[in-house]
């Protein structure tokens, strides 16, 4: 997959990293005991700590810790044993200590990778430059007043971690999917919940344009912009904008800019008069934080099965062709709920795992996801549990029913959530295995198109097909299709 | 390190302290000397020496992921020179 | 008897026996603070506070559950933040400020059952040796010869040890970042004590350079300094720089005696144009300790000298960082601006006096990008140097003995055109915090003028007991009594 602009000049490539701020999931702040829930009544969540009030010192959650290393070794990186908490300093109004408690030389996290899943199968991998944590700020609200900002400072100390990418990514998909996988890792994890509605996911997007084989032009970084599609969009226009830019024999500049998604462009953030110089020096408030090996390797133990590794099992287990199993491992509860589903199938039908592996697949990403994007649900609130869903597949294996009405049955499993037993029986759409039943309608059928059954004895075959049609029509779909075509063939050839 | 006005003027500004025109030359000078002095550190090989951070001779306290604190927002804003509401109120920031 | 007079030791006893009630000495004791009114020793007076503490004291005494240190009259710096109570740092832009907390050791001093009679002045954030940058103006040094000209009293605890002096508490907390404890002390003839950073939290105190100040006690005895301290001292969760080590009985130390120890002396602390009456009592000390069984031991403290200028890196370096929190939204000064940026520079340019402006501009300057490596790493490798010195050296001694201060106090004026100058004042007293060691300044001798002059012991980190049993030998020889000249006999 490659991105190009087509400029004046000749293509350009897109070059793109991505710096994300993932809040960590955790009762209390990073370094004080104020909770973290999101929504809360405007400064109701502050410890005087956070409020940077005199005196107050900071003291680290060690749960926050853990959920950092948990994150590091989810993303194949490099623990480092030994950290360093700096501060990072600059005036802002939601800034209360006037520094920002934060990682920069000796983050706790050092160098990984994240694997892309392309739409063709195949995978490209994104490498993961460092990950730190850090303190968040508060809440400007800039538009209550005419001429004031108000200052909520329930996020002031949440705890961050910072993952920066390397600058792998060479167009809007690559990001786009970079963004999805790593919300996919750091959910199974468990670390972040990766909502980017709630702003406990941001992204901070760094574009720079150049001419195949060049080095390194100038790069934008585009702050907080919160969600898949703006990432994307941002980024396609910021690139534009750059080639742009050149085109006209002007340049980038290195600055800040904010992504308006109203216009569907960036612009930059207002001139800052002064200069940063964030005069980052180690917090004497704290001391390094030093980790043993047996404390990450006790993490590492308790690591959930991640994607990669769930979708390489997926494909050996269950015969799935990569995409496929890219698909349901992509959320933890997708996975889970194809995984039970299969078990509940195997149960009912002794078949082996190989063999219906690709059918259930099939059923989960067409029939189930796609109603469940439809109608807007969450796997989690699908009203077709997985057992309903296997003992539907059970039917169909038994030829109880045919594959045909088995979708019908399933439309009307998801609208009313009852058992596809259930529904079979009051509608009455229990497939004709008798063959007596089905001789008689395939009499009917060949006796009232005479034409047709002339067509097919001249040897045109096809006619064949139509008949069939016919005679699933007159029995409402319920005849087993196989004695159908079976009767058929020997009837008009007689 | 002799310190110029401009210099002055450019880490007060990182300071955030209003110094007025009429003191940079003073401030200067003041500034200037104290640099000076304490250059005499560069007197001392300090090459392969560890920096020392803190006074503290130990390993860094944790405490246990649970909510202790907050819920008064009362408790943080009783000093507040401007409030609205629950709200800390600054001058207009146009970002 | 003049309740005034007595020992923090004395009056506990006295308590205890009923000899007096909490009540009578807080007043004694309220009645002499309003006397002495001229000196500015304190910003904020608590009497209302005191006589309902002390009430509170004399109903416990009453019942027999009084706790350590109940009913004892104490002032506490203006550095501690004392919930509902006016704290100010000395500086103009905490105006109005009334914490809604209490910090570690006032809390722990109020568990103790001490009895708050005022916050006591200083250098505005504790930057400064002779308490003349206090927003609230400079502290007298009780000390001054009558018809002659005001002399400071040290700094930063510039106020609680003129209180202590001038017999306005029996005891007063302090804060010391280069010194802040150890040379008001000895310009005021008391006795202050330096703990061993992370011995006291520094939770709730206003942070001046985190990695140097601690907390301690200023008294007029080493008794009582041990008592005080006990009090004090202790392991805190809420800060993290907090050491988790036990609290011995440091009054059980006092009387220990200084048999079998060795003493250090060390060589570099003698310094050019140091007066010689100094340099005498030093001896003196040395012979004192000698003649109680102590053997003394020169020892080389070979990077002494980089010692201050390594501090006025590093100290300013925090501050710079640790002041940022003053910006005029949630407390404390604001001065009006158009912009939020024009309202920061507003506030901070009005509400910092000049040496905490000239402090944090340089702390700005040696973290900036480009300077960071040659000023502050630099500072902070020479500080593993200067701690190097010292544990080297305890490798051969139990205790350092060093004079507190290059001179005595001096005129309120002087030294003022130049910083440099004024920062000579801690030159024996910072080598101390960048070590993080316990120190302490006890009297020892009056100079040619009169004034009190100290010599200041320095132990190992967390023996702080070495220390009181070595100065407590020092107090008995130097039979320190002299009372400042503003005391009437
Ligand atoms: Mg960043
Ligand atoms: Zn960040």
């Amino acid at each position: 997959m490659s991105y190009v602009i087509h400029g004046k000049t000749g293509d350009w490539e897109v070059v793109i990293g991505l710096e994300i701020h993932a809040q960590i999931i955790s009762k209390s702040k990073l370094f004080s005991g104020a909770a973290t829930d999101f929504g809360s009544e405007p400064n109701s969540q502050v410890s005087i700590v956070d409020a940077a009030m005199p005196g107050m010192l900071p003291v680290i959650n060690e749960y926050c810790i853990e959920q950092a290393v948990r994150t590091g070794l989810g993303l194949k990186a490099r623990i480092n044993l030994h950290s360093v908490f700096e501060r990072k300093n600059y005036f802002y109004a939601d800034l209360p200590q006037g520094y920002q408690i934060s990682q920069y030389q000796h983050p706790v996290v050092g160098g990984g990778k994240v694997i892309l899943d392309l739409p063709d199968g195949t995978t490209r991998e994104i490498g993961i430059e460092r990950l730190h944590m850090e303190q968040d700020a508060g809440k400007s609200l800039h538009d209550q007043d005419p001429r004031r900002s108000f200052i909520d400072l329930n996020r002031s100390g949440v705890a961050l971690m910072e993952i920066v990418s390397k600058p792998d990514m060479r167009g809007p998909e690559d990001a786009g999917l970079y963004l999805k996988k790593l919300r996919s890792i750091l959910r199974y994890l468990g670390t972040c919940d990766g909502n980017m509605e709630q702003g406990s996911l941001r992204a901070d997007v760094n574009v720079s344009v150049r001419k195949p084989g060049e080095k390194l032009r100038t790069r934008t970084e585009t702050k907080n912009v919160n969600s898949v599609r703006f990432v994307m969009q941002a980024i396609e226009h910021e690139a534009q904008r750059q080639v742009d830019a050149y085109e006209s024999g002007g340049t980038v500049v290195q600055e800040t800019r904010l992504y308006d998604a109203g216009k569907g462009e960036t612009r930059p953030m207002r001139a800052k008069e002064f200069a940063h110089d964030y005069r980052y020096f180690p917090d004497p408030d704290l001391l390094p934080l030093e980790l043993t090996d047996a404390y990450v390797e006790g993490i590492r133990k308790s690591l959930p099965e991640l994607p990669d590794d769930k979708k390489l099992r997926f494909i050996g287990d269950f015969g799935l062709i990569p995409y496929n199993a890219s698909v349901l491992v992509s959320e933890k509860d997708i996975a889970d709920y194809y995984e039970k589903f299969v078990a509940e199938v195997l149960v009912r039908t002794k078949l082996p795992k190989e063999r219906i592996g690709t059918e259930c697949a099939n059923v989960v990403i067409n029939d189930l996801l796609g109603h469940l994007n439809k109608a807007g649900l969450d796997i989690a609130k699908s009203p077709v549990t997985p057992q309903m869903l296997a003992n539907l597949q059970a039917l169909k294996h038994d030829n109880t029913i045919s594959g045909r009405i088995a979708k019908d049955v399933f439309e009307i499993m998801v609208e009313t959530g009852k058992d596809p037993a259930d529904i079979v029986a009051e509608k009455g759409l229990k497939q004709i295995t008798d063959t007596g039943a089905i001789e008689a309608a395939v009499d009917k059928a060949i006796a009232a198109n005479p034409t047709q059954a002339a067509q097919y004895k001249a040897g045109n075959e096809k006619v064949a097909g139509w008949f069939v049609g016919q005679v699933m029509k007159a029995t409402q779909g319920k005849a087993n299709p196989g004695l159908v075509n079976e009767l058929l063939k020997k009837k008009l050839k007689d | 390190m002799a310190l110029d006005r401009a210099t002055v003027k450019k880490i007060a500004l990182l300071a955030r302290i209003k110094v007025p025109e009429s003191e940079l030359d003073s401030l200067a000078g003041e500034l200037s000397s104290i640099l000076t002095w304490v250059e005499q550190l560069n007197k001392i090989d300090t090459g392969n020496v560890q920096p020392m951070a803190g006074g503290g001779h130990l390993a860094l306290p944790k405490r246990a992921d649970a909510v202790t604190d907050g819920g008064a927002p009362e408790k943080v804003l009783a000093n507040a020179p401007e409030r609205v509401e629950t709200y800390y109120a600054v001058p207009k920031v146009v970002e | 008897m003049t309740l005034t007079d007595l020992t923090l030791a004395e009056a506990r006893d006295g308590l205890t026996k009923g000899s007096f009630s909490a009540v009578e000495l807080a007043k004694a004791h309220l009645a002499a603070i309003e006397a002495a009114r001229g000196l500015n020793a304190f910003i904020t007076p608590t009497a209302e506070l005191a006589i309902a503490r002390a009430k509170a004291a004399d109903e416990r005494l009453a019942k027999k559950t009084a706790r350590p240190m109940e009913g004892i009259p104490v002032a506490v710096k203006d550095l501690f933040c004392t919930e509902g109570v006016l704290t100010t740092a000395g500086s103009h832009i905490l105006d109005g400020f009334k914490p809604t907390y209490e910090s570690t050791v006032t809390r722990k001093l109020i568990e103790a059952g001490t009895v708050m009679v005022g916050k006591t002045n200083l250098d505005e954030f504790a930057m400064g040796s002779s308490n003349i940058t206090s927003h609230y103006g400079p502290v007298k040094n009780p000390w001054a010869p009558p018809g002659d000209k005001d002399l400071v009293p040290g700094g930063s605890s510039g106020g609680s040890a003129a209180a202590v002096a001038a017999r306005l508490c029996l005891g007063a907390t302090g804060t010391d970042t280069g010194g802040s404890i150890r040379q008001p002390a000895a310009f005021c003839g008391i006795v202050g004590l330096k703990p061993t950073y992370g011995r006291c939290s520094r939770w709730g105190i206003v942070a001046f350079a985190s990695s140097l100040d601690q907390a301690g006690p200023m008294t007029r005895t080493v008794g009582d300094s041990a008592i005080m301290l006990n009090a004090m001292a202790g392991h805190d969760p809420k800060d993290s720089t907090s050491a988790p080590v036990p609290v011995p009985d440091f009054e059980a130390a006092v009387e220990r005696g200084v048999k079998g120890l060795r003493v250090g002396i060390p060589r570099e602390y003698t310094m050019d144009g140091m007066p010689a009456e100094i340099a005498d009592l030093w001896r003196q000390g040395a012979a004192w300790l000698k003649e109680a069984g102590a053997t003394t031991v020169e020892v080389s403290l070979p990077h002494t000298s980089y010692a201050l200028p390594t501090y006025y890196i590093i100290a300013p370096a925090e501050a710079s960082s640790n002041l940022a929190r003053y910006d005029g939204v949630r407390y404390g000064l604001r001065v009006p601006g158009e912009t939020l940026d024009e309202m920061y520079e507003n506030t901070r340019g009005e509400g910092f006096g000049k040496e905490v402006r000239r402090r944090v501009l340089i702390g700005t300057y040696v973290l900036s990008a480009g300077y960071y490596d040659a000023y502050y790493l630099k500072a902070q490798r020479v500080r593993t140097l200067i701690a190097r010195d010292f544990s080297q050296a305890f490798e051969k001694i139990d205790a350092l003995l060093t004079p507190t201060a290059p001179n005595a106090a001096f005129a309120i004026g002087e030294k003022m055109d130049d910083p440099v100058a004024m920062y000579l004042n801690d030159v024996f007293t910072v080598p101390v915090n960048l070590a993080g060691l316990p120190g302490i300044s006890v009297p020892a001798g009056l100079s040619a003028r009169g004034l009190p002059l100290g010599l200041q012991v320095i132990g190992r980190a967390f023996d702080e007991e070495t220390v009181f049993a070595t100065a407590r030998v020092i107090e008995k020889a130097a039979k320190f009594d002299t009372r400042p000249p503003c005391l009437k006999k």
